[in-house]
């Protein structure tokens, strides 16, 4: 037991020192109350169908989402919008399909079992059309960034005039939470630049927020579903667990001298 | 073997077990004489096999869903996450799953070098499992690279370069494992093929590690060998199934814990990022499990010694049996060893940690005295410790420590049930 506190004792100066090192060239990310965190988190719906908005307005432009399908839209754990909603959203958006049965490629609108409709149509010609630098597609973002949410909050929040002695190339922005703190994405959002249909002030912090939550679901569209799974898997197997150790008990109280 | 001879009930039973013992076998696995004094930590055996079922299984379904091409294998995983059925549930089950594989693998391991299970008559059951254990991290590896993600490509690049690192034929051997001048489709084909391989080759060789178990017995916390049957072993059935099945509960919970609330705290966030030949990563880090031998692996200079040190300080673990001139097993008994355990433990931590962090400077000298003491515990601290080491006396039986009247406090504390 000793020995274990002196190893653990060893792993805490070991980070201690870790820390004390990067703490300088970290900074600490902006935090808010994301809904979906813990064990009974869901997301806000409100929160959901803004953020789309947010998303489709300013976001879609650049960024493509090329693993959501419209009819996610009015899927359970989402943002729920009416199967009416999704499909008129849906049809908002032209794709090619065919070839028909003359052999041509013809444009229809899109469908609900259609992936979104992509802003351009290959990395390269998305390249081009952005000083050479890809706008990542959206659809896995809130994963495939350390910080998560967070880090995607900070940067939507981050930009700021770069300090003194720092000269920024042309198309490059400065922003404080970026990895290297050079954007080659302008400011994407403003105070007011949508305008919810719910009411709700469209303030820079509040968009960020809604974008953020719409991110967060489409990289983990079941989420919802999987805590809802992992508390009832969880008790189960600790009543089950209970029961097994009694039974246990038990049984090894037939050995006649307690080992 | 138990002692007496089964003969099946039933006519019918007689008959087939005649031809096939398969009822032998069963009421063989059903009596098998336990020592009673085993604790919670003799209980990862039964984990890891339960670890290993749950791997192929899901595994199985993921192989139905997925699609080994370096244009679609990163989609296809998007697909298992959003739209198959429960899809995300097999998927986490099976990347968390691989880890809590390499928890358990490491507690038994280290189970194993605290009661000495290593030394005879068990050295077949040693060996065994370090070829499975070798098995599993070649599997673990590939695995990791079907998602063909960033840290899959990376990953996958870095450590097969590592064989580059051979003289005359290196390059040819890398350009071979590539099928192609770089890591591409064809390399994520085999990799897939081999990554279905390897389980059922670990399979095989959990039968025949748990054959050459049923042999001499199993080792326990006193580390002295037991008459069996006798008052200081139970059957198999139902004391030691109850108490595995116990405490592979308990392992379910904090594996369910992961599944449900941090799937990906284990993972790498460059992974959900699809594979770019054009782009490397800032850092490339292995998955946890492997990151002791990576620190190994970067703590020395030169490139060709590296992959060297790495291979050793598993295979090392090989000739444990011979390298370790103690007969007693248990370091209940040990005073000395039981120090120098702790401090190897705290050793591969500290190897795990610095794995993780960028090779320069202050890490960079960590890793390497970590390192130079890892080789020195098993070629030097170990041999010599059986020679000097003034070990406790060993008590008759393991029912004389609690029987009464034995002087050593540390066995009576062992907490058992």
């Amino acid at each position: 037991m000793k020995n274990i506190f002196k190893i653990s004792y060893l792993i805490i100066i070991l980070l201690a020192v870790n820390n004390q090192v990067t703490a300088t060239e970290k900074v600490a990310l902006l935090k808010t109350d994301w809904s979906f965190k813990g064990l009974f988190g869901k997301f806000d719906r409100g929160s959901l169908q803004r953020g789309y908005q947010v998303y489709t307005e300013v976001c879609a432009s650049c960024h493509s989402m090329k693993y959501v399908s419209y009819r996610n839209l009015f899927e359970p754990g989402g943002p729920e919008f009416s199967e009416d909603q999704a499909k008129a959203i849906a049809a908002n958006f032209e794709v090619t399909d065919g070839p028909n049965s003359e052999g041509e490629m013809f444009t229809r609108p899109a469908k609900l079992s259609d992936k979104f409709v992509m802003p351009f149509a290959n990395v390269k010609a998305a390249q081009a059309a952005n000083g050479g630098a890809y706008p990542p597609d959206m659809s896995v973002l809130a994963k495939a960034r350390s910080g998560g949410v967070d880090y995607i909050y900070s940067v939507l929040l981050g930009y700021e005039d770069p300090p003194n002695g720092v000269t920024l190339d042309e198309g490059v922005y400065y922003n404080k939470y970026m990895y290297g703190n050079n954007i080659k994405m302008s400011e994407p959002l403003s105070d007011g630049l949508v305008e919810y249909s719910d009411g709700t002030i469209a303030s820079k912090m509040q968009m960020a927020k809604d974008v953020t939550t719409f991110l967060m679901w489409t990289a983990e569209p079941h989420l919802e579903a999987r805590h809802k799974m992992g508390f009832k898997a969880i008790l189960y197997l600790m009543i089950l667990t209970i029961l097994v150790y009694f039974s246990m008990k038990k049984i090894w109280s037939r050995i006649e001298s307690e080992v | 073997m138990s002692d007496h001879e089964y003969v099946p009930e039933s006519k019918f039973g007689k008959w087939f077990n005649d031809r096939l013992p398969l009822l032998t076998l069963a009421s063989h696995l059903t009596d098998y004489p336990t020592p009673k004094n085993l604790n919670y930590w003799w209980t990862f055996g039964g984990i890891l096999s339960f670890c290993l079922i749950i791997q192929i299984v899901t595994g199985l379904t993921l192989a139905m869903h997925y699609i080994a091409h370096a244009d679609l294998a990163f989609e296809s995983v998007e697909h298992i996450m959003r739209d198959v059925n429960y899809g995300w549930l097999i998927r986490y089950v099976h990347a968390n799953g691989a880890s809590m594989f390499f928890l358990a693998v490491y507690i038994h391991i280290f189970r194993s070098l605290f009661y000495g299970s290593y030394k005879s008559p068990r050295e077949i059951i040693w060996i065994i499992g370090i070829i499975i254990y070798l098995l599993m991290m070649a599997a673990a590896f590939m695995g990791y690279v079907l998602p063909w993600g960033q840290m899959s490509f990376w990953g996958a690049t870095v450590i097969t370069n590592l064989f580059s690192a051979i003289p005359l034929v290196g390059e040819g051997i890398v350009n071979w494992l590539w099928g192609g001048y770089s890591v591409d489709n064809p390399t994520l084909t085999r990799f897939f093929t081999l990554h279905y391989l390897i389980p059922f080759l670990i399979l095989g060789l959990v039968v025949l590690h748990i054959w050459a178990l049923h042999i001499p017995g199993n080792n326990n916390p006193v580390g002295i060998d037991v008459k069996k049957p006798s008052k200081d072993t139970v059957p198999f059935h139902p004391y030691i199934v109850i108490k595995d099945a116990f405490a592979l509960l308990m392992f379910m919970i904090i594996f369910a814990f992961f599944v449900f609330y941090s799937p990906n705290i284990l993972g790498h966030a460059d992974n959900y990022i699809e594979a770019n030949p054009m782009v490397t990563p800032a850092h490339i880090v292995p998955e946890w499990y492997l990151l002791p031998f990576y620190a190994i692996l970067r703590s020395v200079p030169d490139k060709l010694m590296g992959v060297v040190a790495m291979l050793s300080a598993i295979l090392i673990l090989a000739a444990l049996p011979w390298l370790d001139t103690s007969k007693i097993r248990s370091a209940v008994f040990r005073p000395l060893y039981k120090q120098f355990y702790w401090i190897l433990l705290a050793d591969v931590l500290i190897l795990g940690y610095v794995g993780a962090m960028p090779a320069e400077g202050l890490y960079l000298l960590i890793a390497r005295i970590a390192t130079a003491y890892y080789f020195v515990h098993f070629l030097m601290i170990l041999p010599i410790l059986g020679f000097k080491e003034k070990t406790i006396p060993l008590p008759l039986s393991i029912t004389e420590p609690v029987l009464g009247g034995f002087p050593n406090a540390a066995i009576i504390k062992k907490k058992k049930v």
